[in-house]
Order: C-alpha cells, then structure tokens, then sequence
C-alpha cells in the first residue's frame, strides 16, 4: 500500500460510482483492546461483501483521509484512512493504519465479490 | 512419549507463542503432530513493520508463514479447515464440532492441544477450545484422549488454580523463535520492540503452561 494520494484516490472511487459493486468495510480496535486496558471500551463492525450503489463518493480531510459514498437512500463512509493499493484486478483498497501500523479501519470496493 | 498429537488452534501463530516449544520437544522424540488450524488469520491487524500486506493478500502471506512455523517446529501434518477469522464463535456448531470430530476419528491422537475455552480471551480461541471439548465429550468417558489447554485470561489462575504442566523449553528456544519469527507479518513488530527493551525479555518463552482439561460430563 502507499500513502494516500487524494486526487488520484478521488479518479478511482468516480470509476465506481453509478453501478452495483461490492463494499468491505471494518472497524476494529483489535481483538486484545480490552485485554491490555481494562478501561477501553472495545467496539468495532464489520461488512464483507455488501452490494451497494453510490452516486457520488467523496474523499475529504487533510489525513488521515474520510472518505463517504453517497447511496440511493443512505451512506457509507470511513474515518482514519491513511493509505491505499489499486489491486491487479481493480479493487479499491483503502486502509487506516495507526501509530502501531496497525490496520484500524479499511474500507475496499470491488466490481466482483472479494 | 506421546504417539500421536492433535493441535486445534484458530489462528496461524497460535502454535509459535504457546505451544511451539512442546511441539519441537514432542518432534525431537519422533511424535507425529497434526495440526488443525481453523483459519488463515485474515482478519489480522498486523500488516507487517512496515505495513507490506494488505487485508487482500494477508491470508496468503500468513500460509506461507504458517507453512515455514510448522517445517521450523517439525509439525509433519498441516490441516487448514478454511473457516474465517473471527466468524469461529458465529459458526454453525454442528458444522464445526463435526469438522473437528472426524479430524480426531481419524488421527486418533494421544494428546490433544488447544484453548481452554472460557479462559482465552479472544471469542475465536475461546469457540474454538469448546467445539474440540463438545466434539470429545461426544465419545464415552475412557476413549478421549488428554486434553492440555492454553488459557491465558487475566482470571484464569484464579479460577483454574495454577497449570498443572509447566515445561522448561529451553533446549529448544531457537526453534521456538524461529517459529515465532517466521510469522513473519505478524510478529516482526514485537520482536523488534522487545529486542529495544534488551535484557532477557523474552525469557517469559522459555517456560509453556497448561492446564489439563477436567470432564464436566
């Protein structure tokens, strides 16, 4: 993956838009957060595979990056992203990494299931 | 000596912290090890220091670093049951206690090594411990083979007492961190940080702990 680049991030989210394609997005604080701090409050979500079709999409902020989509009747969108990967195949891959490298959220889109 | 050793964890590395240093010794003494591991970790958080996996190609990178752990430790039978990280406690039971079932039908182990569930910490080490103990108390009482559980939540010695196998792996420390150092993605980080940290921080490895599971029925 490579930092984000917000203009050429912008060219391949439009590439999606207006057609049916499949999201994965996830949060996570890891599976030990409560474990090492019993104060934290470990809480996360997590979508594969989930068929959407956005109008418009949109990354903002000045990193790491949000980034929303813009559905028929709702929204998606991911805060915390700081790096992305066009794959071979035309995913989208979008990742948070945090100070640890740590992956904390990712949000990907696909013309075929992942 | 043990004649045959069945190993069901849920995640490529489960074996290399807890239990790789058992593993060499058992391997040492030509024990077969059959490994069941439910998935390909690909929900991981770690992507390598620095980051050189992607959650698309981490389950990839992670087989081949699993692969690498088990020929380190001498594990001569790797089962990947294909099950997805963090979905092991949302699994249909049936389907995983009967996966892991007929793994045991078949090898028929001696010994068996996995979590003890409850005690684990993370849902997938947990669900993973009670499908193996639900797939055993399937069999009459004086055919289940012993069962040395991994556990390692904060109230585990409260509960459980202390683990009554404690095993000195020191003549084998090397693979045991070669192992660990082979899962390449997931361990660099932390092996770089405890390195920093200098003096004998790793000496916590030299000793694996277990408690010998106890029938309830």
């Amino acid at each position: 993956m490579q930092p984000i680049r917000t203009e050429e991030v912008q060219t391949v989210l439009n590439r999606f838009a207006n057609q049916d394609v499949y999201l994965h997005l996830e949060t996570t604080n890891g599976a030990y957060a409560s474990h090492h701090n019993e104060g934290f409050f470990s809480a996360g979500a997590y979508i594969r595979n989930g068929r959407i079709r956005f109008s418009h999409g949109k990354i903002t902020g000045k990193g790491p990056y949000r980034i929303g989509l813009k559905l028929d009747f709702g929204w998606v969108y991911a805060e915390g992203l700081t790096d992305w990967e066009l794959t071979d195949n035309g995913q989208l891959l979008l990742a948070g990494h945090d100070y640890e490298g740590k992956l904390a959220v990712a949000l990907q889109l696909s013309y075929e299931p992942f | 000596m043990e004649r045959q050793i069945l190993v069901v964890f849920p995640h490529p590395d489960d074996e290399a912290f807890g239990v790789s240093g058992t593993l060499a010794m058992h391997a040492e003494n030509g024990t077969p090890i059959t490994y069941a591991c439910l998935t390909l970790g690909e929900m991981g958080r770690n992507m390598g220091t620095p980051p050189f996996a992607t959650r698309e190609s981490l389950p990839f990178i992670r087989k081949k670093e699993l692969e690498e752990a088990c020929r380190i430790i001498g594990i001569n039978d790797l089962r990947l049951l294909g099950f997805r990280d963090k979905t092991i406690e949302f699994e249909d039971e049936q389907l995983l206690v009967g996966r892991i079932a007929s793994i045991i039908a078949e090898t028929n182990p001696s010994l068996i090594i996995t979590f003890y569930p409850g005690y684990s910490v993370h849902p997938d080490h947990d669900a993973c411990g009670a499908a193996v103990i639900q797939a055993l108390e399937q069999l009459p009482m004086e055919q289940r083979p012993t069962v040395h559980c991994v556990a390692f939540a904060k109230n585990c010695e409260q509960d459980l007492g202390k683990p009554d196998i404690v095993r000195d792996v020191s003549s084998v420390i090397d693979k045991k961190l070669a192992a660990i150092q082979a899962h390449r993605s997931q361990t660099e980080g932390l092996m770089k940080a405890a390195a920093k940290r200098g003096g004998d921080g790793l000496s916590w490895l030299k000793t694996e702990r277990f408690w010998t599971y106890k029938w309830n029925r």
